[in-house]
């Protein structure tokens, strides 16, 4: 309504903030602060000091300065500019206009200042509410400008306390351990010898995990603190924005080298110094242009669909007004003409002639318009906003939303779109962490194609989720012996984790974070929770198999076994490879609890009593020079002189990696390896070993004695759980990552003892790679090491391929390749998450040259992103299998209950995930999303065309089925084994995958799309990026008008949760950003349920009945008035006092409608619960159809007739007053209007009665007071004494009753008739309410048996599956087969599509019992399927085998289904899975070629 | 309850948990009132309604029926009279007419004489408001900034006391009863105070403070249609002249309708009239001064007795009787209804 209006507003605060910088309304949006005129794109950034001083004073003129103001007003501009912030809504304007109309004499109905009033109360609730909010937000921000930190003063040539809002950009800031950083500043110095600083950013993004945080290069190495004054660079970097992971910048010192900043240099405004004992940094964002503040955007609104009707609506009474307008004009030009001469009632003008009729009748339009203004309810909108507010302060004290483990109940984010939750369509749910618990646990891995299946860690498993829901620390205890876990952590990480509230959202945004900690978390130094680290997920129970293979390795250190098999030494180097991959290959953060993310230094080292700090920086030195040496063997050298330990315990590694090999003489294993490594390396081990064995036995008892002891004490905290999970699991085979430092990490090695390996490079995961490196040096060999883990999609094309021939052990990488996919497979097909990890042995050489690039690319401003993705992907080139990882992620408590639950209230559900197609469809299948018998498409097509006509094939396919025979259906019926809770009816999924969803997606196929979607049950969406959900989500939210709901708990969620109409988050473990673009924030997935079906049911229908009402009540008035216009000449006559007038509907009937929207309760919860098809009354908004806002408009013009009419008739020809004859119907019209809210409520609290007779008692109060006290008031009305002497009379009772009675009369009918004849579901379920549980539960029952029968009968079920559609994919596939074919694979397969037509396996839980009988027709099936497809290999090119393969398969499997009943899914899988894996194989092959 | 409802929780810092209170409020679970359109309530309700407003309704056309009332249409009786008025020029000159009639059986109790308008739109807007209630109270007030006008001041300044346009229009005929009895011919005693509400004759209308009543409206004149000035409406009785006057009291309460009848006099029960108004011929002798042919309008006056219920209108007794017909048909239908429906579904009506 009030959109370009709002638009121009926007306009308008962004002149003001530019010219006026003082920008009142900073915290609207990002705003460029700095335009072109000042520093371009960048900004430069000079300490206040010595030579710089004359600039400093030009430029930082420019900056703001720290001091925030997030109010709105202050004190001079709050009235002015709260009314014109007011006046943006069409209503207010309204009645400013009709103010303004009754300053007109001609047409002034009222007194002028009665107009005004109902205005005045709306402007000043909603004024008053608006200076409470701004003044609590002037409170905090005033707390936080004099909040203390140590500024460097120049003056004093020290650092003082000052306030936060007297720095400066260019200030330097000394911070403690602790504190909190004041504005954003690039570290300069650390006193972490590593010129590391951690920060924590709770406060920032909810996210409880640490963050590093680096020193600039060049000022690492400094051994003193650094002194701002003899600091002489300039910083040069980009001008604000709210990117917060992004900062580019370069330190440009007096000599004119550059040095790039990054934003591993930038601490943030509002995150907290963990860790380290002191920082020094120069401000170079300050107040409201840090990050921290410009991503806080505020309070976003959104308005819901029922509003948006609610206006359309009141279009409508404004017709009707105008209407009635109309009306009366022309009523009282024809009075006024049947009048030959001026009557003496009809006043002259003041010049004693009298008006035309025409003219009169105009005026008296306007008249009519104040008079009859009340039919637009002004008080709508504010009894709305408060029964929202009311109904949301409901929500977040329901004690159902509380979680108790995390302490976090719901969040109301948004305030006005509670009503929505009534009318979801359509839920897009991420999987990870919302279905899911995003508690990875590790349960299987393969490792050189050898499966481990860990049964007693999937036992452990099962035991836990018996166990969770009652207590995880009782697990705790069970598990503890067997891994070094102390106990502590089980008990306060969870206790402490704070959970978001109203008051942190704040803190969250930036501008309050340093309350908080002074609220109780201030004063301990460290007490946050520590992320994915429950007892479930640490603990992992090593494979007894794996385990002694692994043991081997530590005994084969010192046992030199000379019959050891050749294939088993080279699965111990892959196995040992493997665990060094799970703990190197991460960024996680290894701290010590007790001393609170204090990182762990090299065992040595951090054992040394520290003395002074003479010792600490000798110390330091010593590291430093190692870490910079970059001589083959000198760390040997160093280390040996050092502690005898670690070298003992690198040697012993070094020689077990390379003994077995040379050994066993089959070199080409070794030459694979290091394929590039110097001929010196396999000598010179071999030497050392002899010398060193017996030595390294000794030591390693010593050693792994020493170490072992403070290992329960180590905490990881890790970035993604994932990580955290194969950490924790390489744990559990005693590979222990002990520390991470930037440069290099330490990992305890199977009891032999630390290897510290220097850390070279980290190339961090982006969810375009899909993967990430670390770049080592191994301590021992002295080689680079690349170790890769990533999604197998990408990781399998990187895999280092024969180059000539066919050499032994291509042919064995090849093996395990094939044995690890099918292991890969095998795990998606179980749900778990797949990894693979893979590593690569780089030379100097090779590693120098890339170096140099990678160097130039960190380096570059400009293109860096891209530069540097370039740079990785050359890195992560010709890699080595390792093996794979399967980690589960437990489907979350109630998800399935609660998915079936929302899927009976009509609601679609689709899932729109990252992760691959089959883990996406069996956790489908696990959380009910997708049901046995459902038949499953699955698009996946490389071209649109394709694309398109294989939907066109499907939905025809559907439609055919939809109109087959019922006796088909039966006979389908009987042979499907579906429960008898479902109807045999046709339920279809689809399953697509986000290249293929990139052309659906595209304009000219949406539509079709949109028809096949809802055709579907449901829609499962894998490997989607958040772009294409949030394009999916707007897709049908804009085309299908269908009301959308958008669920998910990572920042991938964040676009989809905008752009949906409801946003609900999960606050989970992957920080908050969900939650921050949230509407609602929910704890749980379950939680959906009662929020939807309850309160969402209950908003809906509370707010819609009082909306209707409102309509109600002011048409039912207003029409009083407007029926006495027929009995005064249309002259605009008012029977009623005009400020009982007014009253009646700001004061006397206002109240009793907003407790009816609050808290009326037309069906118990506990009945919604189990009726989750009571839902789709509101979802359909059978409330608030057109029909029920006609019939309650008829109501209101009925019963204003009523009320007129019976006082009308009753003291017609009497001697009655105006007034009088008004004081009546006043009073019955209060009746009505009150006992119409009676009839209407669903339930009567004490509440109701309270404001019920309070509203009647205020009433007559008023009016007594009024008709004794008011002799004159200003004129022209007089009611004085009529109320008075109506209550002594007994006509004036025997009208009220009578008008009362007649009046409601119908509507009393037409509730009894709807209680009785025709009976809508709701009040059905209200009927329930009354039985014993027992008639209950039978009743319910009964009730779902119906709708059944009803969804038989709506649902024309179909026929068996496929014929049509099978014919469409041969069809489709055939013609693609004949396409000619060329030599890229991705190109050429354009025209192939993919369809899947099958009827899914009854129980895919119970995979044990059904696969196997399955198996052998698979293999046949799958031996054919290989036939064909190397048949065609042969012959054609890559496109063609590939898709006559599938076609094959694909036809081969629809027979097969025929043959096997239902059963032929699996082939089906196989049969997509074989294909996708074919054209794997495939791409490098033409590659090659 | 709206602060309730708005104050949103305030996180408590004292509150460990954040566990919401589990109170019945809270978690709206409030014992409520379910209010259950059972059969048993429904019929009640019907029946009793029915029954109800059965009884009130005889009761009313009862009362109503023992009301007696005469009402004489005099504007074509006096057609000469209103042919004079229709010249306004002719504003000065009397005229007077009488009308007879016969009352066939006594009038008991309290006999009420109104005089009856129709078509006079007393309630048109700009009318309702011309007056100053200031100046009615006797309050010496600028009478411009009210709503009087055009009917505030004459052109050489004078106010108009009192001002606006329903005071100048007042009704102004004089109405004396007759009573022919055996040919003589018996003027029956009227009262002319004690019409008005006591509070607008004793708080809401006052004369100007002063020694006598025609210094009080010095420097004011009369209302342009008005024969004499306000402090000569009545000049026998002092305490009914001025502003206090009933006649003008009463023309002051606007009347709600454009048919309206408003108390002129009441009979007062003396001699041969103490039991009201004895059967036999009356006349009516009219001062005709109130002009109503131009705008079409009607004069009447009515003798009528009063009840408990108000006049002679039975509309509120038909009304009543109607209404309880209605709810008690209604109510059998509904047992039809239920009736018939218990035989088909039985599942939820208990």
């Amino acid at each position: 309504m009030a959109d370009p209006i709002r638009w121009a507003r926007y306009r308008w605060q962004r002149l003001i903030s530019t010219e006026g910088r003082e920008g009142s309304s900073s915290n609207s949006s990002n705003k460029c602060y700095q335009s072109s005129k000042t520093t371009g794109k960048h900004r430069i950034v000079i300490p206040c000091l010595g030579h710089f001083k004359e600039e400093y004073e030009k430029v930082s003129k420019l900056y703001m300065n720290n001091q925030i103001r997030t109010t709105k007003y202050t004190l001079l501009n709050f009235l002015p500019r709260n009314l014109f912030e007011q006046f943006h809504r069409v209503a207010n304007l309204y009645f400013l206009f009709l103010v303004v109309l009754n300053w007109v004499p001609l047409v002034e109905a009222f007194q002028k200042e009665i107009t005004m009033l109902p205005l005045v109360v709306v402007l000043t609730i909603i004024a008053v509410k608006d200076g409470l909010e701004d003044y609590s937000k002037y409170k905090m921000d005033k707390q936080i400008n004099n909040l203390l930190t140590k500024v460097y003063s120049r003056k004093e040539k020290k650092y003082i306390d000052e306030c936060w809002k007297n720095v400066n950009v260019g200030d330097f800031i000394r911070l403690s351990r602790n504190e909190i950083i004041p504005a954003d500043m690039v570290l300069l110095y650390s006193s972490d010898l590593d010129g590391i600083c951690y920060i924590e950013t709770a406060g920032l993004d909810g996210e409880t995990n640490l963050k590093q945080r680096q020193v600039v290069r060049g000022y690492s190495e400094q051994v003193s603190e650094i002194d701002p004054e003899k600091f002489s660079s300039r910083i040069e970097c980009e001008s604000p924005n709210n990117d917060l992971s992004r900062f580019q910048g370069f330190v440009e010192h007096s000599n004119k080298d550059r040095v790039g900043l990054s934003k591993e240099n930038l601490l943030l405004r509002g995150c907290t110094v963990r860790n380290t004992e002191a920082v020094v940094g120069i401000v170079v964002y300050a107040g409201h242009e840090t990050k921290a503040m410009l991503n806080n955007s505020g309070p976003h609104y959104k308005r819901s669909k029922l509003e948006r009707k609610v206006n359309t609506d009141i279009l409508w009474c404004v017709l009707l007004l105008i209407l009635m307008c109309l009306t009366g004009a022309i009523g009282h030009g024809i009075w006024l003409s049947r009048y030959s001469e001026i009557p003496f009632f009809n006043i002259p003008e003041p010049d004693g002639k009298s008006i035309p009729p025409t003219l009169a009748g105009f005026n008296m339009f306007w008249t009519m318009i104040i008079l009859l203004q009340v039919l637009i309810p002004v008080s709508l909108y504010v009894s709305i906003e408060i029964v929202k507010l009311g109904q949301i302060y409901l929500i977040q004290n329901d004690i159902d939303f509380y979680h108790e483990k995390t302490d976090s109940t719901i969040q109301c984010r948004a305030l006005n779109i509670a009503e929505d939750l009534g009318q979801i369509q359509y839920i897009f749910s991420d999987k990870t962490g919302t279905l899911t618990e995003n508690k990875m646990v590790f349960r299987r891995c393969s490792i050189a194609g050898q499966e481990y299946c860990h049964e007693e860690n999937a036992k452990r498993l099962e035991s836990y989720q018996e166990m969770d829901s009652e207590d995880e620390d009782s697990a705790d205890h069970q598990c503890g012996s067997l891994t070094h876990r102390s106990k502590w952590r089980g008990h306060d990480c969870r206790a402490v984790n704070k959970p978001l509230n109203r008051r942190s959202l704040n803190q969250l945004s930036g501008s309050y974070p340093a309350l908080v900690r002074e609220d109780g978390e201030g004063d301990v130094p460290h007490s946050g929770h520590v992320a994915f680290s429950s007892p479930i997920e640490t603990d992992v129970v090593p494979d007894t198999q794996l385990l002694e293979k692994f043991s081997q390795i530590s005994s084969r250190s010192y046992q030199q076994s000379e019959e050891a098999g050749r294939k088993l030494s080279l699965e111990t180097t892959y196995i040992t490879d493997f665990f060094l991959a799970l703990a190197i290959c991460n960024t996680v953060v290894v701290s010590v609890p007790n001393q609170p993310r204090q990182k762990m230094r090299q065992s040595s080292l951090g054992r040394m009593p520290i003395k002074s700090l003479e010792e600490i920086r000798q110390m330091f030195q010593r590291l430093s020079v190692r870490r910079l040496s970059s001589s083959p063997l000198p760390s040997v050298k160093e280390s040996s002189s050092e502690s005898p330990n670690s070298f003992v315990s690198k040697l012993s590694i070094f020689r077990m990696k390379l003994a077995s090999p040379a050994l066993d003489g089959a070199a080409q294993r070794a030459a694979e390896c290091h394929s590039t490594d110097s001929p010196e390396d396999s000598q010179v081990p071999q030497e050392l070993d002899t010398v060193n064995v017996a030595a390294g036995c000794e030591h390693n008892s010593a050693v792994s004695s020493i170490e072992l002891s403070p290992l329960p004490k180590l905490c990881y905290e890790a970035e993604s759980p994932d990580e955290a999970a194969l950490v924790h699991a390489a744990r559990a085979y005693k590979c222990i990552l002990q520390s991470r430092t930037p440069d290099q990490v330490t990992v305890d090695f199977a009891g032999l003892g630390s290897l510290t390996f220097q850390l070279l490079h980290i190339l961090p995961f982006d969810s375009v790679r899909k993967r990430m490196s670390v770049v080592v040096r191994h301590p021992i060999s002295n080689k680079v090491l690349v170790y890769t883990k990533g999604a197998d999609s990408v990781m399998m094309d990187l895999l280092r391929t024969a180059s000539e021939g066919t050499n032994n052990s291509e042919m064995e990488q090849k093996k395990i390749k094939e044995r690890t996919q099918k292991h890969l497979d095998d795990y998606a097909r179980r749900g778990l998450r797949t990894l693979c990890i893979a590593k690569k042995v780089m030379s100097d050489a090779e590693y120098a040259e890339w170096l140099n690039h990678h160097f130039l690319a960190e380096t570059s401003i400009d293109n860096r992103e891209a530069l540097l993705l370039e740079s990785a992907v050359r890195l992560e080139t010709e890699l080595t299998l390792l093996g794979a990882t399967g980690i589960e992620d437990r489907l979350q408590e109630g998800v399935p209950d609660t998915i079936q639950a929302l899927r009976k209230a009509g609601i679609k559900i689709w899932m729109l995930t990252g992760d691959k197609r089959e883990t996406a469809v069996n956790i489908a299948y696990a959380c009910k999303l997708l049901e046995p018998d459902d038949r499953i498409f699955t698009l996946k097509s490389q071209s649109r065309d394709a694309c398109a006509l294989v939907m066109s094939k499907i939905l025809e396919g559907i439609q055919k089925n939809t109109s087959a025979s019922k006796k088909t259906s039966r006979k389908l019926g009987s042979v499907s084994p579906s429960p008898s809770t479902r109807a045999p009816g046709f339920s279809a999924g689809l399953v697509i995958d986000g290249r293929t969803l990139e052309h659906v997606l595209h304009d000219s196929l949406q539509n079709i799309f949109l028809e096949l979607t809802e055709k579907c049950r449901a829609v499962v969406c894998c490997q989607a990026t958040p772009l294409q959900k949030s394009i999916v989500v707007r897709l049908v939210r804009n085309k299908l008008k269908a009301m959308t709901l958008a669920v998910g708990d990572g920042a991938n969620d964040v676009s989809m949760i905008q752009v949906a109409d409801t946003g609900v988050g999960i606050s989970g473990q992957e920080g908050m950003q969900a939650v921050m673009a949230s509407d609602f924030a929910i704890s749980q997935f379950r939680h959906l349920k009662k929020l939807l079906l309850v309160h969402g049911h209950w908003c809906y229908t509370r707010l819609t009945n009082m909306v209707l009402y409102f309509f109600y009540k002011n048409v039912a008035y207003v029409n009083l008035l407007f029926w006495y216009q027929f009995f005064c000449g249309f002259s605009g006559t008012s029977m009623t006092d005009y400020w009982i007038l007014i009253l009646f509907n700001l004061l006397f009937t206002s109240v009793p409608p907003i407790v009816y929207g609050v808290l009326d309760k037309d069906v118990p919860a506990e009945i919604l619960m189990q009726l989750p098809q009571l839902y789709m009354t509101s979802q359909k908004s059978v409330a608030y159809l057109p029909s029920p806002f006609w019939i309650t408009l008829l109501d209101a013009f009925y019963q204003s007739l009523v009320c007129f009419f019976v006082p009308y008739f009753t003291y017609c020809g009497s001697d009655i007053d105006i007034f009088s004859f008004g004081n009546p119907i006043n009073t019955a019209a209060l009746f009505i209007i009150l006992f119409h809210l009676l009839i209407e409520c669903k339930s009567v609290t004490w509440i109701h009665t309270v404001v019920i007779v309070g509203s009647i008692l205020l009433y007559f109060v008023f009016t007594l007071a009024f008709g004794a006290t008011c002799k004159t008031h200003n004129p022209p009305s007089n009611p004085y004494w009529i109320m008075e002497k109506h209550m002594t009379d007994p006509v004036f009772y025997l009208v009220c009753l009578l008008t009362t009675c007649v009046a409601l009369l119908p509507r009393y009918l037409l509730r009894v008739l709807q209680g009785t004849l025709f009976l809508s579901p709701v009040l059905r379920a209200k009927h329930l309410d009354r039985l014993t549980p027992k008639e209950q539960r039978e009743a319910i029952k009964r009730w779902e048996d119906d709708c059944i029968v009803n969804c038989r009968v709506e649902f024309q079920a179909t026929s068996g599956s496929s014929s049509s559609a099978t014919g469409a994919v041969s069809e489709e596939e055939s013609i693609a087969s004949v396409l000619p074919t060329s030599k890229a694979p991705l190109q050429a397969c354009s025209r192939h599509g993919l369809v899947e037509d099958t009827s899914f396996l009854p129980d895919i839980q119970d995979e044990s019992g059904t696969t196997n009988g399955l198996n052998s027709e698979k293999n046949i099936f799958l031996n054919s399927a290989k036939e064909t497809n190397s048949d065609t290999f042969g012959s054609n090119n890559s496109c063609a085998k590939v898709s006559m393969c599938a076609s094959e398969e694909g036809s081969g499997a629809v027979s097969l289904a025929h043959k096997a009943g239902l059963n032929s899914v699996l082939c089906e899988e196989d049969a997509l899975m074989h294909f996708t894996k074919s054209e794997c194989c495939l791409k490098p092959k033409s590659s090659n070629c | 309850m709206k602060n309730k409802t708005s104050s949103l929780p305030q996180e408590g810092e004292a509150r460990p948990s954040r566990c919401p209170d589990n109170s019945a409020f809270k978690q709206q679970k409030l014992p409520a009132w379910k209010p259950q359109l059972t059969i048993a309530a429904v019929l009640s309700s019907f029946f009793l309604t029915g029954v109800f407003c059965l009884s009130v309704g005889v009761c009313l056309i009862i009362s109503a029926n023992s009301v007696r009332e005469i009402q004489i249409d005099y504007s074509d009786k006096c057609s000469d009279c209103s042919k004079l008025r229709e010249n306004s020029s002719n504003w000065n000159k009397e005229c007077h007419c009488s009308v007879n009639f016969m009352l066939k059986e006594d009038m008991l109790g309290d006999v009420f004489m109104y005089y009856g308008l129709q078509n006079f739109y007393q309630n048109h807007r700009r009318y309702v408001i011309s007056r100053s209630d200031a100046q009615l109270l006797g309050r010496n007030v600028n009478i411009q900034k009210s709503y009087c006008a055009p009917f505030t001041t004459y052109r050489n300044g004078t106010p108009m006391a009192p001002c606006g346009a329903i005071a100048n229009s007042m009704f102004n005929d004089t109405i004396d009863l007759f009573y022919n009895l055996n040919s003589s011919v018996i003027q029956v005693p009227l009262l002319k105070t004690g019409n008005s509400w006591w509070t607008d004759k004793n708080v809401k209308f006052r004369n100007p403070k002063s020694y006598n009543l025609s210094s009080a409206f010095a420097g004011t004149a009369r209302p342009p249609y008005w024969q004499k000035p306000v402090y000569l409406l009545d000049e026998e009785d002092e305490r009914n002249n001025g502003y206090v006057n009933d006649d003008f009291i009463i023309w002051m309460r606007v009347s709600a309708f454009a048919t309206f009848r408003n108390l002129y006099r009441r009979v007062r029960r003396i001699r041969q009239f103490a039991d009201g108004l004895p059967a036999g011929n009356y006349t009516f002798h009219i001062s005709y001064n109130f002009p109503v042919t131009k705008f079409k309008g009607r004069k009447h006056v009515i003798l009528s007795t009063v009840v408990w219920s108000g006049g002679s209108n039975p509309f509120l007794g038909i009304a009543y009787v109607v209404s309880g017909t209605a709810a008690t048909l209604t109510g059998f239908v509904i047992t039809v209804i239920h009736l018939k429906l218990r035989k088909k579904k039985t599942f939820f009506q208990k």
